[in-house]
């Protein structure tokens, strides 16, 4: 392969990375909203994203069967498998909350490990419970997204890129939730007693803002956007599985460090850059190093590239260095 | 209260007196009780024995009554694992009783662990596997209780170093290492050479501690937290890769067989202590592996707890808790603090290391399937289970985490089959109609998710907490009802 053909298949990688990069960037922001309020590395908002992804198949499943479908055009059957992800997501994260992590609160333990594993348990028990919910419903835990030919239409873009119909819609979407997410933060009432409880939880409670109610509403809002994330991803890779949420979990917290933890235009770009680095990295690595370090590499090259970002802005690339005080 | 004080002793004695008599009865062929009925005797005399408030002779004399009733039951009954949870659970209360002298300590636990449970494993080598597993997973809890529970460094890519530990052997001790060292001989080196690559494999584990400690420890809490996983993660894609250019580590495969050593000796020995008529037919090699995994693991083990309890009470254990309460108070008493981090981590990875090892050469497969960050996070919960920074509680979080997943949901797996084929009535719901995908044993996960979370909110600091830990705690909570908390 030429130097050539090298950057004639750049524009297609940098737009595949962008697909994945939104992903990454959704399921971020719930990371590092929970973290900005709370502290806590919500490791169950990976099982959240799974189960949205598993809300958005069984929409498609009930209503679009082929033979008699109820909703016959996969546009709106789409659009209502978002908004149903979007609801039980967001109701999985607040009572995800409400009955593991507010408890905790209330005891007001100051060990952060309790939090973090109070979570890790979580994620462990949202996973069987999604794989007996299978296992009894489809007789196996792997499952399948319906295809529609509709969706999977290709669109031809100048500079030798291609692009599915779905892609499009990942993007569009995605676009939307974030611009309605940074409206959502930076111009309304919510948005404000988010902010100021992710500042500082006591003083916003003598504010007249009930921090409980805010933490709740983050919850919802961050495992929202983490739903529609997981259809949006069953949609691009079409199997789902109880553990298909681990590992683009593990890269959307590592996005949400990468841009600075806790901060949301921060989980953003960093979702952003990690689909970039991700797709670049599993493009170029085996002809750059002859076929001897393959695509296999690209997770080492996505975490190497993290730990060196860290070791020189340790608060990420959009974090605020908050030194400590004594 | 003062009632149940005065009725304590007698209690226990009748109870741990009719439950020897029933196992003597059941040794000389006249089972007084049905099986299950000695075994809530039993569990029952054990309780009392260990939680009721009994003087410290008694208890010493009834815990060793027990655990003799217990070895015995097991020769007769050797299927009964309830005996063997229990003999267990008197091994456990042994070393963590409040008011035992050391003697009887020591004493009863080396007869528990050399006497009772080989006489148990002879009879029913499924124990030997639970106890090699229990050890193995008690280091790798050890090592990481340095790291987070003394050191207050949350580490969770911790499995990398039980891995390293593992190909140190692995490769060296199969066919592996001739594929890419020209010359080596084409089996691998003689399985004897483990206990050398068992003192190597402290070494790499140690270096890698470093080597992952050096960039990640400059680093605080979560951001730490994050970047050991990910550099967990890179160890386990590179053991899963590196077949090519050059094949390390065989890939996804994985390496097999891995060498053992020799275990004539040990098989002599068996012989002529007259261990064949326990076994029941003539010792082969599975039962002298299985033994002398289990006598190798626990000298590690054994090891491993001894440097431990040293270590935390020297200067480093003492600098470690200072970092783990306060970094910045630590570095203005003088801590050096990237060295002395360096340090708790060389000294984690290195008890993983070593179990590493003997892991590779037990299994006799080596695959990157064991040390994903499932692995790792497993690790962490026996740690917190057991109780951070006490090296009894990561033993115990450890044991009772392997007795759950390995003895009792497959036991409730077996007993629920039954059910569903002999189609009893539970609750007015015939069991034959309960779905096959229902297997307890599938859910460990589900059963382990459930006890973290409940733990987490009902028993914060762990089943045996670190003393110093236990203070504050309840400091906070007398904080928290006075309404100075949040």
């Amino acid at each position: 392969m030429t130097v050539a053909d090298l950057f004639a298949i750049l524009p297609q990688t940098l737009l595949e990375g962008l697909l994945l990069g939104f992903v990454y960037a959704m399921v971020a922001l719930g990371y590092t909203m929970v973290y900005g309020v709370l502290g806590l590395i919500n490791f169950a908002h990976s099982e959240v994203f799974m189960i949205g992804a598993v809300i958005g198949l069984e929409v498609f499943r009930f209503w679009g069967n082929p033979e008699a479908p109820v909703i016959a055009n996969p546009f709106v059957l789409l659009l209502v498998a978002l908004v149903f992800a979007a609801l039980g997501s967001g109701l999985m994260a607040v009572l995800v909350e409400r009955f593991a992590y507010r408890p905790l609160r209330k005891r007001g333990s100051k060990n952060i490990l309790v939090p973090m594993i109070t979570a890790i348990g979580v994620s462990f028990l949202l996973q069987d419970l999604t794989r007996i919910y299978a296992a009894l419903r489809h007789n196996e835990f792997n499952m399948q997204y319906r295809t529609y030919d509709a969706l999977n239409a290709v669109l031809e873009l100048p500079l030798q890129t291609t692009l599915q119909i779905k892609g499009l819609i990942i993007i569009l979407v995605s676009v939307l939730m974030l611009v309605a997410l940074t409206y959502l933060v930076n111009r309304t009432k919510l948005g404000k007693a988010i902010r100021a409880v992710s500042q500082d939880m006591q003083t916003a409670a003598l504010m007249g803002i009930n921090p409980d109610t805010i933490i709740s509403r983050t919850f919802l809002i961050g495992g929202s956007l983490g739903g529609v994330a997981g259809v949006l991803f069953g949609l691009l890779y079409t199997n789902v599985t109880p553990y298909s949420g681990v590992l683009p979990g593990l890269k959307a917290f590592t996005s949400a460090v990468l841009g600075g933890i806790g901060n949301i235009p921060g989980a953003m770009v960093g979702g952003l850059v990690l689909g970039q680095l991700e797709t670049l990295s599993g493009t170029y690595l085996p002809f750059l190093t002859n076929g001897n370090f393959g695509t296999e590499y690209k997770d080492v090259f996505a975490f190497l590239t993290l730990v060196l970002l860290l070791l020189f802005r340790p608060q990420g690339l959009f974090g605020q260095n908050v030194s400590e005080k004594v | 209260m003062s009632a149940l004080n005065r009725f304590a002793l007698p209690l226990s004695i009748g109870l741990s007196a009719l439950s020897a008599l029933g196992v003597l009865l059941s040794l000389l062929g006249q089972p007084l009780l049905l099986g299950g009925g000695l075994n809530i005797l039993l569990l029952l005399a054990v309780a009392s024995v260990m939680a009721l408030r009994l003087p410290t002779n008694w208890r010493s004399g009834l815990l060793a009554v027990l655990a003799l009733a217990l070895t015995v039951l097991l020769r007769v009954n050797t299927d009964d694992k309830i005996a063997f949870y229990l003999l267990l659970a008197v091994l456990i209360g042994c070393f963590l009783l409040p008011n035992l002298t050391q003697l009887v300590r020591v004493a009863l636990g080396v007869a528990i662990l050399f006497i009772a449970v080989p006489i148990a494993g002879l009879s029913n080598s499924f124990l030997f596997e639970l106890g090699i597993q229990i050890g193995i997973f008690a280091a790798l809890a050890l090592g990481l209780n340095v790291v987070v529970g003394q050191a207050g460094l949350l580490d969770l890519g911790f499995a990398a170093f039980f891995a390293i530990g593992a190909y140190t052997w692995g490769i060296f001790g199969s066919p592996q290492a001739a594929q890419f060292i020209g010359g080596f001989p084409a089996q691998g080196l003689h399985g004897n050479y483990l206990f050398l690559f068992m003192a190597l494999a402290i070494i790499t584990a140690a270096i890698t501690g470093v080597l992952i400690g050096l960039p990640a420890l400059r680093l605080r809490g979560d951001y730490l937290a994050i970047v050991t996983l990910g550099l967990g993660e890179v160890v386990r894609v590179f053991a899963n890769n590196l077949d090519k250019p050059l094949n390390i580590t065989n890939g996804p495969q994985g390496i097999t067989p891995v060498n053992r050593p020799d275990v004539n000796v040990l098989a002599d020995f068996l012989k002529a202590i007259g261990a064949e008529r326990i076994y029941g037919r003539p010792i082969d090699d599975a039962i002298a592996y299985s033994f002398f995994f289990y006598l190798l693991v626990l000298v590690v083990i054994g090891i491993v707890i001894l440097v431990n309890i040293r270590l935390a009470n020297s200067r480093f254990g003492r600098a470690w808790v200072a970092i783990r309460e306060d970094e910045i108070a630590a570095k203005a008493m003088g801590i050096p603090l990237l060295p002395t981090k360096l340090l708790a981590f060389a000294t984690g990875a290195a008890f993983s290391g070593i179990m590493g090892a003997v892991f590779a050469a037990k299994q006799t497969f080596v695959s990157p399937e064991s040390f994903t960050l499932q692995a790792s996070i497993n690790i962490l919960a026996f740690v917190i289970l057991g109780g951070m920074g006490s090296i009894g509680g990561a033993v115990v979080g450890a044991a009772a985490v392997t007795v759950l997943n390995l003895g009792i949901l497959k036991d409730f797996s077996d007993l629920l089959n039954t059910w569903r084929q002999t189609g009893v009535n539970i609750l007015g719901y015939n069991m034959a109609n309960l779905p096959p995908q229902l297997n307890p044993a599938k859910y460990e996960r589900l059963v382990f998710g459930l006890i973290l979370i409940l733990m987490m909110i009902f028993r914060p600091e762990g089943l045996i907490p670190e003393q110093r830990h236990r203070t504050e705690l309840q400091e906070a909570r007398q904080e928290a009802q006075e309404g100075g908390g949040k």
